[in-house]
């Protein structure tokens, strides 16, 4: 690891007059198995190096910044990248606001992110993990027609963050993954479902849950009918309601705020949601797979209460989203990979938990919608409008319990509207992969449209 | 950029390396891709990024399995590395060693005329400058504009041991603008991209203003946007971004990896009737500039024009290389990958609604009360079970066969078979719109169109009763 983090503090010495520069290198190893029928029908195992590189000049209007990409660290790519920024700093408007992070005094905290169970695990067995695991679908219940797929994935990968502003950061982590596509058959046709485990080694995967899940989604599914269009109660199972809690947090963006791209713009200190919501982003919980000491501009990852009991405290921010709204980085910078430019994010979302379980909600609720799965986020979701409307799949709650399932139906609503209607935060958190954990949720006024 | 990437000869000794433990199929893929793109937010021209990524990918197959490996070492010594890596997943080798001996290389030059790299970056920045200025001009309510201006040239070569060896030479400019108008009833969004698989050339003043006024428009004409309908009725989809209709309704599900595992609903259909007779559908790779336009796939295999359902019957499925192979016929040039890190498999190119006879006009004065969609962004299927949704960016109530009120954004949902027996108008406008598919966590550049086409009902996600 500091190997990399040299490697990164010696390509700084390539700074010119008069600049600053930053430089992001990442070092990764990849397994990828893909089972199918009994067989293993791709197997790939690879390594790959990137660098992206900033460069900042000065004007008499505020500073200017370009960056460039390479994936390789081989020295011919290397230099392309640091002229490419170079040049292209010379093309971006001058920007009071534009600036490089620079330590903030915060501590990062110690996070135990990488295991060695990925790199001295042996091949063969990431490759029977994803037979494994195929075959216990297939077995696992006679109304299991297919395994669409049965996927094994692993990394282990090292980043470094270095800047002329006094940023020296690097991180080292893994993580190991299955999951697979169920599809089961009855004579009204088919249904699938989906499960996975994730942890940081192969060792912290556990086959029975995905391939638990994979089935009771699919089975559960059979016999689905298009219900009557309602309004009402919908209830989110903690993998859909991680869904709706990111979209939430991008909306939370200090960058979205200043740029007049979030409907959270200007309401700071009012109620925004239920008194039942507490939203938290915080990377510096281990129990979050996406806990990390530092934010993508090397600043220590620090906890952020961003909605106290309905009522909305803070934004969150990286240095220059930050400096046009006249506060400091949160420690929350976020970039597309290694070549993507900082902006503010939030990382590890997470609730306080509520008191009932799942099963409670639903006794609670009486009557509603169980959602199970979302399909069209990317194109029904608008977070600058507030408008939702996805597909979903689940079951009616009726009396309490959970009755027949339904497809090919939408919920609508907006998303101002159902941070308000949060009826119930269950206290099942789930810690997925992705920005965001999540326990059940209960969330009224919703119309489900169907027949 | 070198015209082969990689010598011939090292070419040959890769594959040789690769068959060597005794392999059914091997193939190098190399590749040099450059890309920049630059953004203007808020009147500034923020960061300009430049991206360079070379590498290869290689794979190997025995019997089912098929390793991978890919490398970013482009040395001879890297890619045997590559090939070792890839080839050791033989548990056991079965065939012989065999010699690739490689065709001459079939290549194709970009027919871009005005390529990325020969743009100054200064003329980038007034091509943004006068898209932000066009759409603030449009009305006083537009309060963001952000403009994205990205290309990418993309030259690979790829050979296998059958003995193709071919190579692509591919440039795609993108410009899109995006607005926020802010109104009473809070913010609206409006959108409108501009993309080729051409250069520069596609970004005359003319379609920047169009483009520009075009996205303010639309937020501007949502700010008085009512919530849509719920429930069943009839949607008339303007020409060109509907055709997302049937990449999620049925190209999906014409993919023979979902065919060949029986994860479609339409498996085993081949010859059927699976949509109205109005419905002619082809995927074509070889429409010069379209967005999923390119000379051959990425498996070295030529761009070709496959009709899919031809008067409502199916007639074929999209394959690659491995799965035609499998079933004893030709790919069909539907073999396409991210990049060298991944691995290559069926995805569409550009697949189109063929035009019908009816004038667009006609179809909505037909249309006594139903939905007209005049723009998609978006959607997502279940190839297993053919539910689909697609989401209405620009959307109004049709009332007495007349368009009316502006709605406000919402998805659509239906079932693929049944719905592509739904169809029951289609008009002469035909035209194209260019998209962003992911399926596996790749993510390819495709293009969609048809002509003014309408359902006789689909489910619409609103929030009105």
């Amino acid at each position: 690891m500091s190997d990399l983090l040299d490697t990164a503090q010696r390509l700084l010495e390539r700074v010119g007059a008069s600049e600053e520069m930053e430089v992001f290198v990442s070092r990764g190893v990849e397994t990828e198995v893909q089972a199918y029928d009994g067989e293993i029908e791709n197997l790939s195992n690879s390594a790959s190096a990137e660098i992206g590189v900033r460069i900042l000049v000065d004007g008499p209007q505020g500073a200017r910044v370009g960056s460039a990409y390479a994936g390789s660290l081989d020295e011919a790519a290397i230099a392309e990248a640091i002229a490419s920024a170079r040049d292209n700093a010379h093309f971006a408007t001058e920007d009071e606001f534009v600036a490089f992070a620079r330590p903030d005094g915060v501590d990062p905290v110690a996070l135990s992110l990488s295991d060695p169970g990925v790199s001295t695990t042996p091949m063969e067995r990431k490759v029977a993990l994803a037979l494994e695991l195929e075959a216990m679908v297939r077995r696992g219940d006679p109304r299991i027609r297919q395994v669409d797929a049965a996927n094994y994935s692993d990394y282990v990968s090292h980043a470094a963050i270095v800047s002329t502003t006094g940023i020296s950061s690097s991180l080292e982590r893994s993580g190991a993954f299955v999951s697979v596509e169920a599809i089961a058959a009855d004579e009204h046709g088919d249904q699938t479902g989906w499960g996975l485990s994730v942890g940081r080694s192969p060792e912290q995967l556990s086959l029975e849950l995905a391939a638990g899940d994979a089935i009771r989604r699919a089975t559960r599914m059979l016999g689905a009918v298009k219900p009557a269009s309602f309004k009402g109660v919908a209830v989110f199972d903690p993998r859909t309601a991680a869904t709706l809690w990111s979209i939430m947090g991008s909306a939370l963006s200090g960058d979205a705020v200043v740029r007049g791209r979030s409907f959270f713009a200007g309401r700071l200190g009012e109620m925004v949601a239920s008194p039942q919501v507490t939203l938290i982003d915080d990377p510096t919980d281990a129990r979050h797979f996406a806990a990390s000491p530092f934010d993508a501009e090397g600043l220590a990852s620090r906890r952020n209460e961003l909605i106290t009991q309905g009522r909305l405290r803070q934004f969150v921010y990286d240095t220059v989203s930050g400096r046009r709204a006249g506060v400091a980085s949160t420690g929350s910078a976020v970039r597309a990979g290694v070549s993507g430019s900082p902006s503010a994010g939030c990382r590890a979302l997470q609730l306080v938990p509520g008191d009932q379980d799942q099963d409670a909600i639903f006794r609670l609720v009486g009557d509603g919608v169980f959602v199970e799965s979302l399909t069209g986020v990317h194109s029904g979701v608008n977070p600058i409008s507030g408008d939702f409307s996805v597909g979903i799949t689940g079951l009616m709650i009726r009396d309490g319990v959970l009755a027949e399932p339904v497809r090919e139906v939408t919920i609508a609503s907006t998303l101002q509207r159902m941070l308000l209607d949060v009826l119930m935060v269950g206290n099942d958190v789930q810690w997925l992969p992705g920005t965001a954990a999540a326990q059940t949720l209960a969330i009224d006024g919703v119309a489900l449209s169907g027949r | 950029m070198s015209d082969t990437l990689v010598a011939r000869d090292v070419v040959q000794r890769v594959l040789t390396e690769s068959m060597g433990r005794g392999a059914d199929f091997a193939e190098v893929f190399v590749e040099d891709r450059a890309s920049s793109s630059a953004t203007l937010d808020q009147r500034r021209i923020q960061e300009l990024n430049s991206s360079r990524s070379r590498g290869a990918g290689i794979r190997v197959v025995i019997g089912e399995t098929t390793g991978f490996a890919h490398t970013a070492d482009l040395t001879e010594e890297g890619l045997l590395s590559a090939a070792r890596a890839a080839a050791a997943v033989a548990r056991e080798g079965r065939g012989g060693v065999r010699h690739a001996a490689l065709e001459p290389l079939r290549d194709h030059r970009s027919r871009a005329e005005v390529t990325p790299g020969s743009v100054a970056k200064s003329k980038k920045i007034e091509l943004m400058t006068r898209a932000d200025e066009m759409a603030r001009a449009s009305g006083d309510a537009i309060t963001q504009v952000q403009v994205a201006l990205a290309d990418s040239t993309r030259r690979f070569v790829v050979a296998n041991s059958e003995g193709v060896y071919a190579g692509d030479d591919q440039v795609r400019t993108r410009f899109a603008v995006s607005c926020v108008a802010n109104g009473d009833g809070g913010m609206q969004t409006g959108y409108r991209p501009l993309a080729a698989t051409r250069g520069f050339e596609i970004l005359s003043p003319d379609a920047i203003d169009e483009a520009a006024r075009g996205a303010a428009q639309q937020a501007l004409t949502k700010l008085s946007a009512r919530p849509a309908p719920s429930g069943d009725l009839p949607v008339v989809l303007a020409g060109g971004s509907g055709g997302i209709l049937f990449h999620e309704a049925c190209g999906h599900g014409l993919e023979a990896d979902a065919v060949l595992k029986q994860a479609s609903v339409y498996a085993g259909k081949v010859g059927q009737r699976v949509a109205s007779p109005l419905v002619t559908l082809v995927d074509d790779g070889t429409m010069f500039g379209e967005w999923g336009y390119f000379a051959v796939d990425d498996e070295g295999h030529r761009a070709a024009r496959n009709v899919l359902i031809e008067n409502g019957v199916l007639t074929d499925y999209m394959w690659d290389y491995l799965r035609a192979r499998r079933e004893g016929r030709v790919s069909s040039g539907n073999g396409r990958r991210q990049s060298y890190a991944h691995l290559p498999m069926v995805r569409m190119t550009n697949t189109y609604l063929m035009a019908g006879d009816e004038s667009a006009e006609e179809i909505v004065a037909q249309t006594p009360r139903g939905v007209y969609v005049a723009q998609l962004g978006g959607g997502q299927v279940n190839t297993a079970t053919g539910d689909f949704v697609f989401g209405a960016t620009a959307a109004f109530l049709i009332e007495n066969g007349r368009i009316t009120t502006p709605l406000r954004d919402c998805n659509l949902i239906g079932n693929g078979p049944e719905i592509l027996n739904r169809v029951d108008a289609v008009a002469t406008d035909f035209s194209t719109t260019p998209g962003t598919c992911g399926k596996d966590g790749q993510q390819v550049a495709v293009g969609c169109g048809q002509a003014t086409m309408r359902l006789s009902g689909i489910t619409i996600g609103g929030t009105a009763a």
